[in-house]
């Protein structure tokens, strides 16, 4: 279980470093990278109330078609959502990898996000961050905040709120 | 004047006596000349205008007093208790009432204009009485005013060494010892506040060193009407009499300088010691008898007041010990597999049984009987039939059912729903009911009971019932169902479609109901605290509202089963028995699988096909079948297997992931693993 938790923090402290060489001359948030198929997704620390290995998950009958099931993390019962169902594309394949990652909104409605893998830690500023993305419409355009540019990656920058649907239902 | 820390004391103290007011009018309204009665309402009033005049609250005081007034005219016999009057004095409540509430919301009595009311109680008093009316009230106080017991300063004080010391010192150094007896009004309602004004008003100019009782035993508001104290001080007699006398509602005080030396003092302590001893035994004596008499008057429990949340929190505490005795179950069922269990079993056994006591214990602790909730209605069912022109009489049992805390917070509105709609709805107007050959007076009944891990609440009025043609009507209107669809459905569920949204088959709006924001509400509010609501009805004998609500919330006994490879939980008090049925038993009744068991026909619902289960299908020969029901509704739910009884938490799916109401909760099996409560009421 010690794993679980990832290496995150380490990689936390280094960051903060970073920041701090570049003298905060721009404010920077940190983001967690996970793939999803070729993908890369960033899900801002903030949300994120922990990070879990795959476990068993209980199907709910009815359940909204992005719901996998719930799962127990230390006594709470939890819905998982998968956002590959969410987005469209081909349902899940249970890996090694695949994690779970708990986001909260203001501490509310907690919710695990089923990814196939987590990248890395990273801090990005706004300059890197294009909000609108001109020309590109797909279903996946609502849940996103914007594209960060990273070592010459694009990363999606998720709208937690909207992926989890607080505001449809 | 800080009173801060006695307003929630008063707030709580202040409800109690209004409740008591309303229900004490509403009897005196039927039996006028109930001495008792008047005596209770005259003494509620009384401590409730001593109570807002202690905390400032000079509207609340001027109200109270002036329904004293009309109170004590009644209790001496010089008034008629009149229906004008009995309005008057119920819009005097309900003044009070908002003023009340405006002092929890904001701590002041707010904009409520109490004039009108003073001026109308004063009319009420005059035409009763003539005019003579106000100079009887005065002489009536003032003769209650006169003293009754002996005052006079206690010199009988009991001195230790420190304070003897204290005293010697005092006057070495040249500053004055008084000794001081503080005679509260004996009707004062916060003593304790007014002790501890009087001390904090001796702190500014002096110091106390002695207090009889103790300061603790003042604070806590364990003296009679008087205490005695010692203080040292620079200032006069005079200086200290005016200190003390400001705090109102002190009858009288008594100084005395004292300028004895310490070992007087010593030997007057060690006589009066023993006087002491002896009038405590009789003390002790008289106030058992008197708790006595406090009991057999009111039965008041000895409680304590708790944060919900810190019983929240107790309570998940214990439902993580069941959950943690659960895994030991299960690892001691492993081990068992191996053969050495016997001492293990025994132990879990008995940790079994604490987890089950404690949790009983603090389900009781959490619950409160449903009167908290009711006691309201009577009030509320007089002004209603009196602004609709009804007799009705509410007849009201099981007031001491008892509900889980946060079951009893929401259920007030549904049941004031309810009862509003059986008084403008169900209950006809005089003359038709006379018409109908029925008494003029109109019978409301609420009545509460426990059946076996339920409680039921049924609201039943012997009115004109629900028209089940004018819901077929409505219900074609609009366009719920077609003509064909209601011919084959019974009664019982063309009536349920009154607990959908917008439906409302009064013809007149009036503004008690009737605009059809109702029972889908009140469905709604029930089914959040996870109980049930049905209807039923004959046309012209009247209807009645059955509610289901759990008994608990948090931890119940469950049948755990498996469909497929999934389990699930199905709570135990819903259960009637388990089948085994022969796959060729099952019959088909319009499409739909029933069986006979004893007598009786019973649909049968296969688990399966409800949940989405997907299986490999294996031909069976027989089900397992668990006969469920709720009320006198009862359904087979097909299981592929037992896995046995077992004490499990609910834990909530949360708001995000919608279920279809077959599922009611999920809990934590020992293992770790997630397995899902059916919602029995749902299937049935």
């Amino acid at each position: 279980m010690s794993d679980n938790m990832i290496n995150n923090l380490d990689l936390n402290t280094e960051n903060t470093e970073i920041n701090e060489n570049i003298n905060g001359i721009e404010e920077e948030k940190q983001y967690i990278v996970v793939n999803i198929g070729d993908e890369f997704f960033g899900i801002d620390i903030m949300n994120i109330d922990n990070i879990v290995r795959m476990q068993r998950i209980t199907r709910v009958p009815k359940a909204g078609e992005f719901f996998k099931g719930v799962i127990n993390l230390r006594g709470e019962v939890l819905p998982v959502m998968s956002l590959r169902l969410k987005f469209g594309v081909e349902d899940d394949v249970i890996t090694n990898a695949s994690r779970i990652i708990i986001v909260k909104i203001n501490g509310q409605y907690p919710v695990g996000i089923l990814v196939d893998a987590v990248k890395e830690v990273i801090s990005l500023s706004d300059s890197k961050i294009e909000r609108a993305v001109q020309g590109v419409s797909s279903d996946k355009t609502m849940y996103l905040n914007g594209i960060g540019k990273y070592n010459n990656e694009l990363i999606s920058l998720l709208n937690i709120d909207s992926v989890i649907g607080v505001h449809e239902a | 004047m800080d009173v801060s820390q006695y307003l929630e004391m008063f707030i709580e103290e202040t409800k109690e006596h209004l409740q008591s007011l309303n229900n004490q009018i509403l009897i005196l309204e039927k039996e006028s000349d109930n001495q008792e009665t008047v005596t209770e309402i005259f003494r509620a009033a009384h401590s409730l205008k001593g109570m807002a005049g202690t905390m400032g609250f000079s509207k609340m005081q001027k109200v109270t007093h002036d329904l004293e007034n009309v109170f004590s005219e009644i209790r001496s016999g010089n008034m008629e208790v009149s229906s004008k009057l009995v309005d008057v004095m119920f819009k005097g409540i309900d003044l009070l009432e908002a003023l009340l509430d405006s002092i929890q919301n904001t701590s002041n009595e707010g904009d409520v204009d109490p004039t009108e009311l003073i001026e109308e109680l004063d009319v009420v008093l005059k035409e009763g009485l003539g005019i003579e009316a106000e100079e009887k009230t005065t002489e009536a106080t003032k003769e209650e005013a006169e003293p009754n017991d002996k005052k006079e300063y206690v010199t009988s004080l009991i001195y230790e060494e420190h304070e003897l010391n204290a005293i010697d010192e005092a006057h070495g150094r040249g500053l004055s010892v008084f000794g001081m007896t503080v005679y509260l009004s004996p009707d004062c309602i916060l003593k304790s506040a007014r002790a501890y004004l009087v001390l904090r008003n001796l702190d500014e100019v002096g110091d106390i060193i002695k207090a009889s009782p103790s300061t603790e035993d003042l604070e806590n508001e364990r003296f009679d009407t008087y205490f005695t104290l010692v203080v040292v001080t620079k200032e006069s007699e005079e200086k200290l009499k005016e200190v003390v006398s400001s705090v109102s509602e002190i009858d009288e005080v008594f100084i005395k300088q004292i300028e004895k030396t310490g070992v007087e003092l010593k030997q007057q302590s060690i006589e009066s010691k023993a006087i002491k001893n002896k009038e405590i035994k009789e003390q002790m004596k008289t106030e058992d008898e008197k708790s006595k008499v406090k009991n057999s008057k009111a039965n008041i429990s000895r409680t304590v007041r708790v944060d919900i949340e810190k019983l929240d929190n107790l309570m998940n505490l214990v439902s993580e010990l069941i959950i943690a005795k659960n895994s030991l179950i299960s690892i001691g069922n492993a081990i068992g597999k191996n053969g050495q269990k016997d001492g293990f079993n025994e132990q879990i056994e008995y940790l079994e049984r604490i987890t089950t006591n404690l949790h009983e214990s603090v389900m009781k602790v959490r619950m409160v009987p449903i009167e908290s909730v009711v006691n309201r209605f009577p009030r509320m069912i007089r002004d209603l039939s009196k602004k609709l022109n009804k007799s009705i009489e509410l007849y009201m049992s099981g007031e001491d059912t008892e509900l889980d805390r946060t079951v009893i917070d929401e259920i007030g509105d549904p049941l004031m729903h309810l009862l509003r709609n059986a008084v403008d709805h169900g209950i006809e107007d005089k003359a038709s009911r006379i018409a109908s050959g029925k008494q003029e007076e109109g019978t409301v009944i609420l009545k509460a009971y426990q059946d076996g891990n339920n409680v039921v609440i049924e609201v039943k009025d012997d009115g004109k019932g629900i028209n089940v043609d004018k819901i077929k009507q409505k219900v074609i209107e609009r366009e719920l169902a077609t003509q064909d669809q209601l011919e084959n459905l019974p009664d019982r569920e063309i009536i349920d479609y009154i607990f959908r949204p917008g439906f409302s088959t009064a013809e007149t709006v009036t503004d008690v109901s009737g605009r059809g924001v109702g029972l889908d509400v009140v469905k709604n509010k029930i089914s959040n605290i996870g109980g049930n609501i049905e209807a039923k009805s004959e046309v012209g004998k009247g209807s009645t509202f059955i509610i289901r609500l759990p008994l608990t919330l948090a931890i119940i006994q469950a049948l755990m089963v498996e469909v497929g490879t999934e389990k699930y939980a199905i709570p135990l008090g819903s259960i009637q028995t388990i089948e085994d049925v022969l796959v060729d038993d099952i019959k088909f009744v319009q499409g739909n699988r029933v069986i006979t068991l004893r007598g009786n026909v019973i649909p049968i619902v296969m688990l399966e096909e409800v949940l989405d289960v997907k299986k490999d299908d294996n031909n069976v020969q027989s089900y397992t079948v668990v006969i469920v029901s709720k009320g006198d509704k009862t359904i087979g739910l097909v299981v592929d297997s037992l896995i046995g009884q077992q004490e499990i938490v609910i834990k909530s799916l949360g708001k995000l992931i919608n279920v279809d109401n077959v599922i009611s909760g999920a809990t934590v099996l020992g293992d770790g693993e997630v397995a899902l409560i059916l919602d029995v009421n749902t299937l049935v």
